[in-house]
């Protein structure tokens, strides 16, 4: 089976000399939803920015592919590729950018091409998948941060993306948007793959992570597995939250 | 988040100015501006007419003048620099007898020309107003995209109406974060920090630009923004 997202060999170092990625493979296979974990300055958002093309060895020095689903990340490719990848960014501040709600959630199918009632149903579905389809009149600069951050995964739906990458997204919610943020991923039916430094998050969410550490990927196993390896936690700087322990999780209550 | 709700200047009402085409709004304001600018400022009474109409299409709009007049401070500088005129122009002087017996001896033709600026100034401030106050920021941008207004203008302008808020905001944090260090904003001594803290947020506005241009690029940005789903 073609993997969704298809990795190898990548390898970038920007235009200032800095090496962020020495030869990184990663395979998403549809329907998976796998967390992406390591420490400040490992080269997650340097990796993600490559998933759909905003950096790739044209804009610095870079070794290795990236393919989505069979398409290979390249700039002849790169509106199909930026549907089908659909990043979901830290700051929905960055994301959200039009006047309205509806305006907003609309721009991604609108620059596909979609138009009239085609467009107005994509973008309504995308809200009711967020539970956000009451506010598609507001302004986003007067939702909550939480209702903001829905919003910002609505946009990136509307285009029917094959994989949602999500950039630390329970970072700044308060426990109970964190709460129903997982709800939301947990009833979507798309393959997820998780930017996050919230490892209790992680092992709710994904049954699978992958550690990237100084520009390389040093574990890809069971989130489960990852978490409970002291060893490998201290060598990359990862470390659970006080009073945590993944083994008092009763197993039945862990992902997939 | 810290940001302001609802636009400063818009007044919520459902009345027949509010709901008219926004593009007829602007081509009202721009061909009013255009007549009131245009006319010779000695035809005194025609400027009451002037005033009459706006006054008129206020109350139409339902907005009260106690709205509208707080908002019109920033027309104050131009005042100022109208009644200097009097006082720096050339030609016959006339004498102006004071309220404390003395009399104050000005320009005639520079009185006119204060008198002349000051009027057109405020009836344009107060158009200007009448259609902030009836039009949201969205549909003025629609108005004007209809009237093939250059779309990139449009388009930042639209950033910019969408940005003001959270651009202010961070300035309040920053703001914030100096008086909690011991800043006074206020004191001259301190003035060279609140210029660092400009510089600072312009930077941080620039790179926020530069990352919602890549979001942009994320969901397929071409250059054009799409005609707005409404």
């Amino acid at each position: 089976m073609t993997p969704v997202l298809d990795v190898r060999g990548l390898a970038f170092a920007y235009p200032d000399g800095h090496q962020a990625l020495f030869g990184v493979d990663l395979h998403v296979h549809a329907g998976e939803r796998v967390a992406l974990l390591g420490p400040n300055g490992a080269g997650k958002t340097t990796l993600v920015l490559h998933l759909n093309g905003i950096l790739s060895g044209e804009t610095g020095h870079g070794e290795g592919s990236v393919t989505v689903s069979g398409l290979p990340v390249t700039k002849k490719n790169l509106l199909e590729i930026r549907r089908r990848v659909g990043i979901v960014f830290q700051d929905p501040d960055d994301q959200l950018f039009m006047g309205s709600v509806r305006a907003d959630v609309a721009f991604g199918p609108a620059n596909l091409g979609l138009r009239g009632p085609e467009l107005d149903q994509r973008v309504m579905a995308a809200l009711e998948q967020v539970g956000m389809a009451d506010d598609a009149d507001r302004p986003p600069h007067h939702l909550s941060f939480g209702q903001r951050r829905r919003v910002a995964i609505a946009t990136v739906l509307a285009m029917e993306p094959e994989i949602l990458v999500l950039d630390e997204p329970s970072s700044n919610l308060d426990p109970a948007s964190r709460r129903e943020l997982a709800d939301i991923l947990r009833s979507l039916d798309i393959t997820v793959l998780m930017v996050t430094h919230d490892l209790p998050y992680a092992l709710e969410l994904c049954p699978r992570s992958v550690v990237l550490s100084q520009g390389r990927v040093v574990a890809d196993a069971a989130t489960y597995d990852v978490l409970t390896d002291e060893a490998l936690m201290r060598a990359h700087r990862l470390e659970l939250p006080w009073g945590f322990d993944p083994r008092s999780i009763p197993v039945d209550s862990l992902p997939g | 988040m810290g940001a302001g709700h609802g636009h400063r200047l818009h007044f919520h009402g459902h009345s027949v100015v509010h709901r008219a085409p926004a593009h007829l709004k602007i081509l009202g304001l721009l061909g009013f501006a255009l007549v009131v600018v245009a006319t010779p400022r000695e035809w005194y009474p025609v400027f009451g007419g002037y005033l009459l109409v706006l006054l008129g299409v206020l109350a139409l709009a339902r907005v009260p003048l106690g709205y509208v007049l707080p908002r019109m401070v920033i027309e104050v500088p131009f005042l100022l620099f109208a009644a200097l005129i009097p006082f720096v122009a050339e030609g016959p002087r006339v004498a102006l007898s004071m309220p404390g017996g003395w009399e104050l001896t000005v320009s005639e033709s520079g009185l006119v020309a204060a008198w002349g600026l000051a009027v057109k100034g405020t009836l344009g401030v107060l158009a200007s107003l009448t259609l902030a106050a009836t039009t949201e920021p969205a549909d003025v941008l629609q108005g004007l995209q209809r009237l093939r207004f250059p779309d990139l203008l449009v388009q930042i302008m639209s950033f910019m109406i969408r940005y003001l808020d959270v651009v202010t905001a961070d300035l309040g944090r920053m703001i914030t974060a100096m008086r909690s260090r011991g800043v006074d904003p206020r004191s001259p001594r301190h003035w060279p920090a609140l210029a660092r803290t400009l510089g600072a947020l312009f930077v941080r506005s620039y790179e926020r630009g530069e990352r919602v241009h890549l979001a942009m690029l994320s969901r397929g940005y071409d250059g054009r923004l799409p005609e707005q789903a409404r």
